[in-house]
């Protein structure tokens, strides 16, 4: 219970922070870090939501982080959309980005790990080649968002709060699919995909609709950053670092927890933005980024929050587990089963700090 | 009577390496039949072809009547066939719980579909494991006896409790046929008592089972048929006793062989 309550109120205080932080924080640096910060709690966050849950590591986000982008800009360049009315331009790019999703899924898919890594880089870079040398997207010169007709007073306030509720929206999706039977068929697909449908679980829808769901998320994030940037190019749109910067995220936190990329974001997204700052060099940091990755995974592979809250776990087990005579339990890894019908209450726990 | 399991004229090879050449294997309703044979005779490959993981070259697989060939893993699940792994494979980054409520999520139609509310069971955000998947789970822990488990992760059980607990998700979505593959290999005599008993009371309320093991006490005493497989052929199938007795079946493990070919083994074919 008390573990529940430190959950959830450290979860209010979150919510609340995250909320106080443009009053709190008043100058323009911050305020663009602040949406900065909650675009990629929503990109980790709904990266994860595909990779962190089933294991197929994606290196190719970028895909839907940039056409979310393109989507909005091209619908309102061709049907004319200005002012505020382009929020509602969203569920299109989310659409969009989704449909991108099924033919990226139908051929990535159709490998595992290491391999599927591999085509999803491939599948990036295709895109952003197209996106550079076709009319619509009006190649290399990229496309300006409309004007919005915010006072510059207000501008980042108000952006940072969509930004916000979109990472809301992310977290709280992510959360839902976890606990869902669906996420724990993509979880069993992670552990071990041919058991899994073994045991009844179709493999390619499972992870065809973690994919489509997770690039329409990443597709509203593209399109809410290309609101408040201003313009898209092919290179921002489609680019290299946001995929390993999403990834690294969600390894940081923790692959496949909720929180993990929460995390992971809102550590990594200030900490990269105060190098490329302070070194004046925005290759600098990219080094630096890309030490970083190493390192977790190196270091830390599982992430932050899976670690301990594996340790919680089988500290938890632990406490529950303890035969009911004596409260000292044996210390030698015992047989499950003695032998006959039906064990006494024998020894408790074997094992549990095996590894 | 039709068999609940039939697998007619099976083919399958790899590469070069025959592991199936036209056999076949009979299962009747509430048995329990052992097969079994020497390494790489091609009794796991029998498995992975009647449980959809590997593609007949040619032969025909049916369940109660209706042919299932070639079917893919997840649907052979779902028409009823369970099967465990000679190397244990279980989920060992979720909870022993969750595992086993992987497979609770494949009850077959007009099956306890979450107490009375259709919908739950088509809902894919709903909260994985309603109340009655989860009762039923952990009877099934309990009956394996590793239930005092079910909130650790899988990945701290011990290799004999990791084998019970692939043993009970088989079971929680009700399959009428088991397969089990090895579920003696490499555990302790007392837990392969415990395991038997377990089989025989399954058995005894109705469960079919179909079974590969080199625990030849193990096999004679549970089965009440065996199939001897031989290089992908087989040599003999019959009540355990007669089997034992058959001078090809010795043949097929001691390779005593007039043509001088010996048993050496083909082990790539498993």
């Amino acid at each position: 219970m008390t573990l529940a309550r430190l959950r959830y109120g450290g979860l209010a205080v979150l919510v609340a922070a995250a909320i106080a932080f443009p009053l709190a924080v008043t100058n323009q640096e911050a305020a663009t870090l602040g949406f900065d910060a909650m675009i990629f709690v929503a990109a980790a966050a709904a990266w994860n939501m595909f990779s962190g849950y089933s294991g197929y590591i994606s290196l190719g986000h970028a895909v839907f982080f940039g056409s979310g982008a393109y989507a909005a800009g091209i619908a309102a360049r061709d049907w004319q959309v200005t002012g505020a009315a382009i929020f509602a331009l969203l569920p299109l790019s989310a659409a969009v980005a989704a449909l991108i999703a099924v033919p990226f899924g139908l051929v990535a898919l159709r490998v595992r790990r290491h391999t599927f890594v591999v085509v999803t880089i491939a599948i990036f870079f295709i895109f952003q080649l197209v996106a550079s040398n076709i009319a619509v997207t009006n190649g290399t010169s990229g496309l300006n968002a409309p004007f919005l007709l915010w006072s510059p007073v207000t501008f980042d306030d108000r952006f940072y709060y969509v930004a916000l509720a979109l990472a809301v929206l992310a977290v709280a999706l992510s959360w839902l699919i976890r606990g869902s039977r669906f996420g724990l068929q993509l979880r069993a697909i992670r552990d071990d995909e041919d058991r899994a449908a073994g045991l009844g679980v179709r493999a390619m829808p499972v992870k065809l609709a973690a994919l489509v769901i997770s690039g329409a998320v990443t597709g509203l994030a593209g399109a809410v950053w290309f609101f408040f940037i201003g313009q898209v190019y092919p290179q921002s749109a489609y680019d290299p670092i946001f995929d390993l910067t999403v990834a690294l995220m969600a390894f940081l936190g923790g692959l496949g927890s909720v929180a993990g990329p929460v995390l992971g974001a809102l550590v990594l997204e200030p900490a990269q933005q105060y190098l490329t700052q302070q070194l004046n060099n925005a290759y600098l940091s990219e080094i630096l980024l890309g030490v970083i990755f190493l390192l977790v995974i190196l270091v830390l592979p599982r992430g932050v929050i899976p670690t301990a809250g594996e340790r919680l776990t089988a500290w938890r087990a632990m406490r529950m587990a303890p035969a009911p005579a004596g409260g000292a339990a044996p210390s030698l890894p015992a047989p499950p089963a003695t032998a006959g019908e039906d064990r006494p209450a024998g020894p408790a726990h074997a094992r549990e700090q095996s590894r | 009577m039709t068999p609940l399991l039939r697998a007619e004229q099976v083919s399958k090879s790899f590469g070069g390496v025959q592991a199936l050449n036209g056999a076949g294997i009979e299962v009747a309703e509430g048995s329990i039949a052992g097969l079994i044979g020497p390494n790489g005779s091609g009794k796991t490959t029998l498995f992975n072809v009647i449980t959809g993981y590997e593609r007949v070259d040619a032969g025909e697989v049916y369940l109660a009547g209706q042919r299932i060939t070639n079917a893919p893993p997840h649907k052979v699940f779902a028409l009823g066939i369970g099967r465990t792994f000679q190397l244990t494979r279980i989920f060992p980054r979720l909870t022993v719980l969750e595992n086993m409520l992987v497979a609770a999520q494949h009850q077959r139609p007009g099956e306890r579909a979450g107490s009375g509310r259709p919908w739950r069971a088509r809902n894919p955000l709903a909260r994985a494991g309603g109340p009655a998947a989860r009762r039923r789970a952990m009877e099934l822990l309990e009956f394996t006896g590793i239930a005092r488990h079910a909130g650790a992760l899988a990945d701290t059980l011990s290799y004999g409790q990791r084998k019970l607990l692939e043993l009970a998700y088989v079971l929680v979505a009700d399959p009428q046929l088991v397969l089990l593959d090895e579920p003696a290999g490499g555990v302790n005599p007392s837990l392969i008592n415990h395991l038997a008993g377990r089989i025989r009371e399954l058995n005894a309320a109705g469960r079919t089972f179909l079974i590969v093991e080199h625990n030849m006490e193990f096999v004679m005493e549970l089965c009440d048929r065996v199939t001897v497989l031989d290089y992908g052929t087989v040599v003999a199938s019959g009540p355990p006793q007669q089997v034992r007795d058959d001078p090809r079946v010795l043949d097929a493990y001691l390779g005593v062989d007039v043509h001088g070919e010996g048993a050496s083994g083909d082990g790539a074919g498993r």
